[in-house]
């Protein structure tokens, strides 16, 4: 045992000796890990290490190996051990491939990503929830966007630049010059050209590994079903109730995640309907609203911000789904307010009477569901 | 007098005002004084006699629909928030 504020160095032959009495700590980064490590070490890197090492190993008396990738890191973290208090710090000084060499246990994760993925995803595979398994799913995903317009806009561009693998677009629309104070998916030299058309080469222009599936058409009754099916996640930017009511009943039957925003001056709202889980549109406003209650862009105006900020929290919601961490909007909506820069929220409750989702929904979705369920 | 939440779609019917204050201790009372107070907005909000089931109303954030519906209470510190179905995405 050492003296307080001290700490042991031992080779790596004698780590190895020693190893499976003591907590073993790797010093060094993420994507060092990622590469490979001792598969009973806690990863604890050395920029994080004062901020907590305490809360991962709270006893003082734990007997500890530290280790990086040749000593230097490590003996850093050390001698810093040994300063707070710890009592029983063992470097190993030498290099990591020699552990390996000398038989020493070891783990090389499955390479989920390509190296170029590694590259181009590399900030966000720093961060722990997200990491080469999250990056996979991110890949894997197949998000519909309702919408390639204001809303559409800003989501399917951060989306395609996260790397989500597949794109749908659907949008039966042309650019328009009135488009482009919001649109930013579109540009001048494409007025006139389809939206999905424009959107695939903006799309394609900054990720090109990114798969655009274009749906030159309006959302309807005779597609919605096939559409929804296809699909993991969707992102509603619709601008009006036929649509969005169409686009609930199915995303119910389905079960598939709905992240729903709208827009109107500088007021916007952003919620989730993630179906049997949280409410959905119907359990809001059970039945359709006349259309004189829908006044599209065209007619009451947008600022132009105002769907870049609702369709980015549509898109960071739309990434929580597929990665499966943190909290979804489900059973909340957010209120944005451009004029006074606020948010409010408001609880939603899943209706049991719905007549989509409820006890004793009667709806022919619910006859999808019994298909599908039967199907599987 | 409690604060109330006027959505956009709706301020028209309030000459433009975007927080209105309304006496009352229950939501059926509230919503008397704005109505008093602006005409227009009644027709927006209620369809005979009852809550238009295009508008919900959120005291303190819960829809009034799981609490006591229109006999739901109000006090002085709660902020009443009106609720239209909105469609505007932005295609």
């Amino acid at each position: 045992m050492s003296q307080p504020g001290t700490f042991r160095q031992v080779s790596v032959a004698d780590a190895l000796r020693i190893a499976g009495d003591r907590r073993i700590i790797d010093v060094r980064e993420l994507v060092e890990w990622n590469e490979g490590h001792i598969p009973s070490a806690t990863l604890v890197p050395l920029a994080d290490f004062a901020a907590t090492i305490e809360a991962v190993v709270p006893d003082k008396s734990t007997p500890l190996l530290v280790h990086c990738a040749v000593g230097a890191r490590s003996m850093r973290a050390a001698a810093y051990l040994g300063q707070i208090g710890y009592t029983d710090v063992v470097n190993m000084q030498g290099r990591l491939a020699e552990w390996k060499a000398l038989g020493g246990v070891w783990e090389q994760p499955a390479q989920l990503l390509s190296d170029a993925e590694r590259r181009r995803y590399s900030r966000q595979l720093l961060i722990p929830e997200i990491g080469q398994k999250g990056q996979r799913k991110l890949l894997d995903a197949r998000v519909l966007m309702i919408g390639a317009g204001g809303l559409g806009s800003p989501a399917a561009l951060y989306l395609a630049a996260a790397g989500v693998g597949t794109l749908g677009l659907v949008d039966d629309d042309v650019v328009d010059e009135s488009n482009l104070q919001r649109q930013v998916l579109h540009t001048a030299a494409r007025v006139g050209m389809g939206k999905t058309e424009s959107a695939e080469l903006t799309l394609n222009a900054l990720n090109p590994d990114v798969a655009v599936i274009r749906h030159p058409m309006r959302l309807g009754a005779d597609n919605v079903e096939a559409l929804v099916a296809a699909y993991d996640v969707i992102v509603d930017g619709t601008d009006n109730f036929e649509t969005r009511y169409l686009l609930n009943d199915a995303s119910v039957a389905y079960r598939k995640p709905v992240v729903h925003g709208s827009i109107y001056r500088w007021d916007g709202q952003v919620t989730t309907f993630v179906p049997y889980e949280g409410p959905c549109y119907r359990c809001l406003y059970p039945t359709q609203p006349p259309d004189e209650l829908a006044p599209a862009c065209a007619v009451a105006g947008v600022l132009g911000v105002l769907p870049g900020i609702i369709g980015l929290l549509q898109a960071n919601e739309a990434i929580k789904l597929i990665l499966g961490v943190g909290e979804t909007l489900a059973g909340r909506m957010l209120l944005f307010d451009a004029m006074t820069t606020s948010f409010d929220e408001i609880r939603l409750w899943r209706d049991p009477a719905c007549p989509a989702c409820g006890d004793a929904a009667t709806r022919a979705s619910d006859v999808v569901v019994a298909a599908v369920g039967a199907g599987s | 007098m409690s604060q109330v939440r006027i959505p956009p779609v709706l301020r028209e019917a309030v000459g433009g005002a975007r927080d209105l204050e309304a006496a009352g201790t229950t939501v059926s009372e509230v919503l008397a004084d704005l109505f008093a107070r602006y005409p227009a907005l009644r027709d927006r909000v209620t369809a005979d006699g009852e809550l238009s089931p295009f508008v919900n109303v959120y005291v303190n954030g819960r829809d009034v629909r799981y609490g006591d519906g229109l006999a739901t209470a109000v006090s002085a510190a709660d902020q009443v928030i009106l609720l239209p179905a909105m469609a505007g995405g932005s295609v």
